[in-house]
């Protein structure tokens, strides 16, 4: 029997995207095409444009400069596999074992090869198009500071392209020696936690070592040392290697062809290599990987305590808020991103505290007031994000259960209010935590604590039911996983218009604190004018008005929905 | 029990649903019988609140689905096709969210899991995740869930899908108790001989229009149909001849 050609067995995949982007531009997606492209591109023009500085200063020291550009570009490509092994090894295990397609294809009579080709390439390109579109201003910056030509793009892409097959074969690898150790859903619970623990770790140490310490020149004990540590690569035998080696020598001469062969020739070993464990290994680990879903839940006591505690909302509100959070601590791939978002927040309390704010004798109060409110937007930022993550999703994640809430006596305004306030209790505690610690740590003036909190706490409302309404708005029904839903195009909308709501709040409070400045550097004592009164009222405003319009709008919006 | 005067539903240009008016009395077993694609998911739907219709008017009980939905909803259990539930709560929560969701908890509801789950013989799962429920398993567990505020109506949608013959025995005599006692089922079904058999009235939709209704006598009498079974009638009214000509292919 005949085989079918490779492009067939992807037939499904690429049909979709293309009706996707088909039906995207049918529904008047032109706008929303626009706002990513202009996005992507603000994007890419910082990278680049930092880039290009760091490299222009680079080009000019003597000696070393070619140095410095290569173990950047090392040192890069390096973070590059590491990003693309865990999101292969995660990937893999979703296009390899928990795929819908999967029966089918496993029941056709398509031969190993081809499956195996067939979701390699699914996984490579699901994990790795976003590293390859961050790759594009990097190497566009080196071959324009070091004047590489028309052909250095062709050649930087024949020289990067095996690096993105490599981890892919590697990953995919790794998963099918898991799967065939634990179950596939327990692999991917495991690994959710691996891998954020392990992203947490490296921010961590990365911040705790302070690397900004290393940009002082005191650090440098002796130059040579330096440039030879320079010279050596961080391992002649990694592939981020190979790929920085031919592009330098293409930029800096002479042209060396060895690291290519060695690139192409390795990614064809491997891909062979991954043929044969997928050929001995893939059948078990597929039959395993239709097993093991969870059986037995604990947590007895937080049910009863939290039921006895909730059990005046009422019935039909305490088990929406009780059925919210047991969706959310039963799922790994989401209370597990609570590990990276606890990292996050130490960094971000390090950093303040790291600020060179009390070098002094004296404590400079205008700086110190200035971060202080200038941190607001900081937080609400992180607040932002975070709201993102977990309350953008959860009209989205009722989606597939919406015929037991339509069907039942069940007001869609109760659980507006029941995802409304588990998402936002935690993200008040969250805000004013941050907000108090960084103010305590800047030694703040109470008048500056006060702004701060109250700020802050308006703030956490109204970005809370922004997420929560531009994910009505917004809603991804058919996509399982929580995590990407935030990556859509209406998350992007919601972080747009939580930064505009921020600008606004923080322009709006800046005429009060500037009179508090200035008051205070002029050692007058500080007298209330209408004006003051007036803005804070108004920042109020707009924090209550970005509160109730969003609601009102998500909840005609659940209105309308039908499935 | 449930009155529908003139719906219509449309998708864009599409017409699902068009024009249909119907009434299913209180204490019957009513059947809802079309080929696929008629509209009768479509239909059941809109009943049950989750679907809003292009026009037209549903009442449930006296209660306009449109203009006094709680009150309509509070007397109706709804069993979708495709069983979705959430899959990391236990069977027991599950059924205790539902609960929750028309306004019950306590002893009363406690009691009342219990029972179902034992009728369902779902009691040794109770405590365990839906997630490692089978088809048939999740299928009961809905099931349990539209019975567990105890509705006067229930509006089911091919509720013999994934059971195995002790379910659907079970399911058929669960439906015909209910109807016995008062209350009212509205189920669409392909197994003509579970409606044939179970069914007080018929309707049968195609292409989104009802083209007949009644009870078995009166469908016959209608269509001169003589004494021919609920099949034949079936395919004479939903143009199912092209059936006969599937032999033909298949010894092509």
């Amino acid at each position: 029997m005949s085989q079918p050609t490779l492009t067939h067995v992807l037939q499904p995949k690429w049909r979709t995207a293309l009706t996707r982007m088909r039906q995207e531009r049918e529904s008047g997606g032109r706008g929303k095409l626009l706002v990513l492209a202009t996005v992507g591109l603000i994007f890419w023009a910082a990278v680049f444009g930092v880039l290009f500085r760091v490299l222009g200063y680079f080009k000019g020291v003597e000696e070393i400069g070619a140095l410095l550009a290569g173990k950047l570009l090392s040192l890069v490509l390096l973070s590059f596999v590491s990003v693309l092994l865990l999101s292969n090894v995660i990937t893999a295990l979703s296009s390899f074992f928990l795929a819908k397609d999967l029966d089918l294809l496993v029941s056709s009579p398509v031969d190993g090869l081809r499956l195996y080709l067939a979701k390699l390439g699914e996984t490579l390109v699901h994990s790795s198009w976003m590293v390859a579109l961050m790759a594009v201003p990097i190497f566009a910056a080196y071959g324009i500071v070091y004047q590489g030509g028309w052909l250095f793009g062709p050649f930087a892409m024949l020289a990067f392209l095996p690096l993105l097959v490599l981890p892919a074969v590697v990953g995919s690898t790794v998963t099918m020696i898991l799967v065939n150790v634990f179950p596939a859903r327990r692999t991917r619970d495991l690994l959710s936690i691996i891998a954020l623990g392990a992203a947490a770790g490296v921010i961590l140490i990365f911040r705790i070592v302070r690397p900004e310490q290393l940009a002082r020149p005191e650090g440098f004990q002796n130059l040579l040392d330096f440039i030879a540590v320079l010279r050596t690569p961080t391992s002649p035998f990694l592939p981020s290697e190979w790929v920085t080696k031919s592009v330098m020598s293409y930029l800096s001469g002479p042209l060396d062809w060895l690291p290519v062969y060695l690139l192409w020739s390795t990614a064809a070993v491997f891909v062979t290599g991954g043929v044969w464990v997928y050929g001995h290994l893939y059948h078990t680990g597929f039959t395993k990987a239709q097993e093991g879903a969870e059986r037995f839940v604990r947590g007895g006591f937080w049910n009863w305590s939290l039921g006895a505690a909730l059990r005046p909302l009422g019935a039909a509100r305490r088990e929406f808020v009780l059925k919210d959070l047991r969706l959310f601590f039963r799922d790994t791939t989401q209370w597990s991103q609570l590990i990276l978002l606890a990292a996050l927040l130490v960094v971000y309390l390090f950093n303040i505290k790291a600020l060179p704010l009390f070098r002094g004798e004296q404590v400079p109060f205008f700086l110190v007031s200035v971060v202080s409110f200038l941190n607001l937007g900081l937080a609400g930022f992180v607040l932002a994000a975070i709201a993102a993550r977990f309350i953008f999703p959860a009209v989205s994640l009722e989606g597939r259960q919406m015929w037991l809430l339509r069907s039942s006596p069940l007001e869609l305004r109760a659980m507006l209010w029941a995802k409304y306030w588990v998402g936002t209790v935690p993200l008040l505690v969250l805000a004013l935590a941050i907000t108090v610690l960084t103010n305590v740590l800047l030694k703040a003036s109470p008048f500056m604590m006060a702004v701060g909190v109250g700020t802050i706490l308006l703030l956490t409302l109204a970005i809370s039911a922004m997420a929560l309404a531009f994910g009505a708005l917004y809603p991804q029904f058919e996509t399982e996983n929580a995590a990407q839903i935030p990556t859509s195009f209406g998350g992007l909308v919601f972080m747009m218009a939580t930064i505009a709501l921020l600008a606004l709040v923080i322009v709006i409070e800046s005429v009060p604190v500037y009179r508090y400045l200035s008051a205070s550097f002029e050692q007058q004592p500080l007298t209330v004018t209408p004006l003051m009164v007036g803005s804070f009222a108004l920042a109020a405003a707009v924090c209550i008005t970005a509160t109730i319009v969003p609601l009102k709008i998500g909840l005609r919006r659940m209105e309308e929905f039908e499935f | 029990m449930i009155t529908i005067e003139k719906l219509t539903k449309k998708y864009g240009s599409f017409t699902a649903v068009d024009d249909i008016s119907l009434h299913v009395p209180s204490g019957t077993l009513y059947g809802f019988l079309g080929p696929n694609g008629a509209g009768k998911t479509t239909t059941l739907r809109m009943i049950a609140g989750i679907l809003r219709p292009t026009s037209g008017r549903i009442r449930l009980g006296g209660h306009d689905v449109a203009d006094n939905p709680m009150a309509a909803k509070a007397k109706l259990g709804f069993i979708p096709d495709r069983p979705f539930v959430y899959e990391k709560l236990t069977g027991a929560e599950f059924l205790r969210f539902v609960a929750g969701l028309y306004g019950q908890d306590g002893q009363l509801v406690e009691r009342r899991i219990d029972e179902l789950l034992e009728v369902f013989e779902l009691s040794t799962w109770k405590n365990e995740l839906v997630e490692s429920y089978s088809h048939g398993m999740r299928q009961k567990l809905i099931i349990s869930s539209a019975l567990i505020h105890r509705p006067e109506l229930i509006v089911v949608d091919e509720p013999m899908v994934g059971l195995d013959p002790r379910a659907a025995r079970l399911l058929k005599d669960l439906f015909r108790g209910f109807v016995s006692r008062g209350g009212t089922v509205f189920m669409s079904t392909h197994t003509l001989e579970i409606a044939e058999a179970l069914c007080d009235r018929i309707a049968i939709i195609q292409g989104g229009k009802i083209v007949a209704a009644g009870t078995m006598a009166e469908l016959k009498s209608q269509h001169a149909a003589g004494d021919v079974g609920l099949e034949d009638l079936f395919l004479r009214l939903t143009g199912g001849e092209a059936a006969k000509e599937l032999q033909a292919v298949l010894e092509a």
